[in-house]
């Protein structure tokens, strides 16, 4: 009786890490599998303790070549992304023009699409205009996709913000660069930094698309393709390691430095 | 501060703003007197945010202009002109703490050293301890303070109010509206107001124009026009005014004798915005509060001279300060009339037949042609 008691009152904590562990559980085995020293070329069975991956992580021939060209990838296709789809963004919301409404649903059809038909006809396209496959045609690929979530993200923002704000900065004598600067882009920020974020994560593990657009190209995501047909070195789970470790170091400090700034203004 | 100065003076002439086949502000020629406390009152909808707008170089005017002084600000954008908004709720930059809101308009004409100033500023407005809080970490009656110290901080010519005190409580907006005339009177400078409020208006404006459906109605001071209403909606936007339909009977110099109801009514000339003929109709005004109430069987003590109105109390509501009764009468239906309690009658109930009588000099006489029921205030809150 007392069990169940007790039971009752921690159902939502149970619950709760259940479902954080069952989240969490193919990254704490990728990252228990980077410090495997596999017997043969395949890293699926515990063998020994080893942190010989971890000191060479490039010591798989293309590995680091791959992986340095997916990030220049994410970055540029988050950057062009980012600022083209704010800039749609600011546009779908503030200005009437003809065809706004068709924009506004089209701006979402990347998204309901299903992904290899969308990399069959970007690639069709491709070869019709004679285009070299390569990372021009992937970074043209990454930027497409990526626009629709940087247009929701920025847009519900715009959306919410209050026009009198631009008004009153006007009034307060500053010209419209001067405002778009420092009130209209500031509060936008958060929209604008989701929509990168999103782009950013999107583009960097895409496969399909890229996959058909590369040519001979490779990225990371297509290198652990296709060394899972090989062998998998235990270099990749490294990398993907360091990536979780980033990606938490990150959240980390942006919740440091908000609780910190909410303690300064209490 | 007097001045008879009139360098700073707002002038607009001929102005108007259309959307479409919308008429939002009819041409309008208005002058505000350097360091007036100008009031624009009006129901939603009367163009009175727009003729606002307009001053602040927010909209631009269909046709007509703007000028400040001498200059003409017609074509000049709002970050030109010297003229700065307290907007309706406030629009403070909400990712900028007080202080930097307040130095906004400072460091845009770029004045270096503002810590100076800015502190003055937020001391007036007793935020002194605030200054490195966010907005929305402000009470209403605070984030408002922000938005005129904000304004201030910049010695505008003419400082704009857009329904500064709409979204606060009526305790605090009391304080504000007192606090607001504190200041105007302080710096001195121009204050150009728009409310709905016609409390708000009387009490805080030297001049008020009353607006309505993109027109001025009338212009005046406060009192005058509370006393001297010359439509029917200023008469029922200002306060409340018993209308009664009358006609003309004899017209003797300063004097207009009317009938209404079987009686007869005295109307001084001069007190009367309509045209006169034998037997035409006009609508004779009263406010409640200048009416006195007699029971019927004291009718005799009643002095001579005074305009008298028979009738029977349907209503009496009992307010602390003073009763309100609402009377039926052959001269009209649901007459208002407040009376101070000072020595209270308790025959004066419901059902009781008394006589309204009251000085012939408080009688105010209006065109019959328009809507006896313009301007008087609907239930619904009004908002903008």
């Amino acid at each position: 009786m007392a069990f169940v008691n007790w039971l009752k009152r921690h159902l939502v904590v149970i619950a709760g890490l259940f479902t954080l562990g069952y989240l969490l559980l193919p990254n704490v085995v990728v990252t228990v599998f980077s410090f495997n020293n596999p017997k043969g070329r395949f890293n699926y069975e515990w063998q020994e303790f080893s942190t010989d991956a971890w000191t060479d992580p490039c010591g798989v021939a293309d590995l680091c070549g791959s992986l340095s060209l997916s990030l220049q990838i994410a970055l540029w296709a988050t950057l062009g992304a980012t600022i083209l789809g704010a800039m749609i963004a600011f546009a779908l919301v503030r200005y009437r023009f003809r065809a706004r409404g068709a924009v506004n649903s089209l701006i979402f059809l990347p998204m309901a699409m299903p992904e290899v038909v969308m990399a069959a006809s970007l690639l069709t396209l491709f070869l019709n205009m004679g285009v070299q496959l390569g990372f021009w045609t992937i970074l043209i690929a990454h930027i497409m996709f990526c626009l629709s979530f940087v247009v929701t993200a920025v847009k519900a923002r715009v959306m919410s913000m209050d026009p009198r704000l631009e008004e009153a900065a006007r009034d307060l004598y500053a010209g419209p660069l001067q405002t778009f600067l420092r009130i209209t882009l500031p509060i936008a920020a958060p929209g604008i930094a989701a929509g990168a974020l999103l782009a950013f994560a999107l583009s960097f593990d895409d496969f399909i698309i890229t996959n058909f657009n590369a040519g001979s190209t490779v990225t990371f995501p297509m290198f652990v393709w296709g060394s899972a047909q090989r062998g998998t070195p235990v270099q990749i789970n490294v990398i993907g390691t360091a990536m979780f470790l980033v990606a938490v170091l990150l959240v980390l400090a942006s919740m440091v430095i908000s609780s910190r700034r909410t303690r300064q203004k209490a | 501060m007097t001045t008879t100065n009139s360098s700073g003076d707002v002038r607009l002439s001929g102005i108007s703003k259309t959307y479409g086949s919308f008429t939002a502000v009819h041409p309008l020629d208005l002058t505000v007197p350097q360091g007036s406390f100008f009031a624009l009152l009006g129901a939603s909808g009367c163009g009175k945010t727009t003729t606002l707008r307009m001053i602040a170089g927010l909209e631009e005017p269909t046709s007509g202009t703007v000028s400040l002084g001498d200059q003409d600000v017609t074509r000049l954008p709002p970050y030109k002109r010297p003229v700065n908004t307290v907007f309706q709720s406030y629009a403070l930059f909400p990712h900028l703490d007080i202080f930097e809101n307040v130095a906004f308009g400072l460091r845009r004409r770029g004045i270096k050293s503002v810590k100076k100033q800015v502190e003055e500023m937020l001391d007036l407005v007793q935020l002194g301890e605030q200054a490195r809080k966010k907005p929305h970490q402000l009470s209403g009656g605070q984030q408002q303070r922000v938005a005129v110290a904000r304004a201030l901080i910049n010695h505008p010519e003419v400082l704009l109010l857009d329904e500064p005190l709409g979204a606060l409580d009526l305790k605090l907006r009391r304080q504000m509206q007192l606090e607001l005339k504190r200041i105007q009177t302080e710096v001195g400078i121009t204050f150009v107001h728009v409310t709905h409020d016609q409390e708000e208006a009387m009490t805080m404006a030297d001049t008020v124009a009353v607006m309505n459906a993109g027109r001025v109605e009338q212009l005046g001071a406060p009192a005058d026009l509370y006393e001297n209403p010359r439509t029917t909606f200023v008469a029922n936007f200002l306060g409340t005014s018993n209308l009664i339909e009358a006609e003309v009977d004899t017209r003797s110099g300063a004097e207009i004798v009317l009938k209404a109801g079987g009686g007869k009514l005295t109307l001084p000339s001069e007190r009367c915005s309509a045209p006169t003929t034998t037997g035409g109709k006009v609508l004779v005004g009263v406010r409640p509060e200048k009416i006195s109430l007699t029971h019927a069987d004291d009718a005799g003590e009643i002095p001579d001279g005074r305009n008298r109105v028979t009738g029977r109390i349907a209503d009496a509501s009992f307010t602390g300060v003073s009763t309100q009764y609402v009377i039926d009468s052959p001269a009209g239906a649901e007459l208002a009339v407040y009376v101070q309690n000072v020595d209270r009658d308790t025959r004066l109930a419901p059902g009781a037949e008394v006589v309204l009588h009251w000085s012939p000099a408080h009688t105010f006489g209006l065109d019959a042609s328009q809507d006896i029921e313009a301007g008087v205030e609907k239930v619904e809150e009004e908002t903008s």
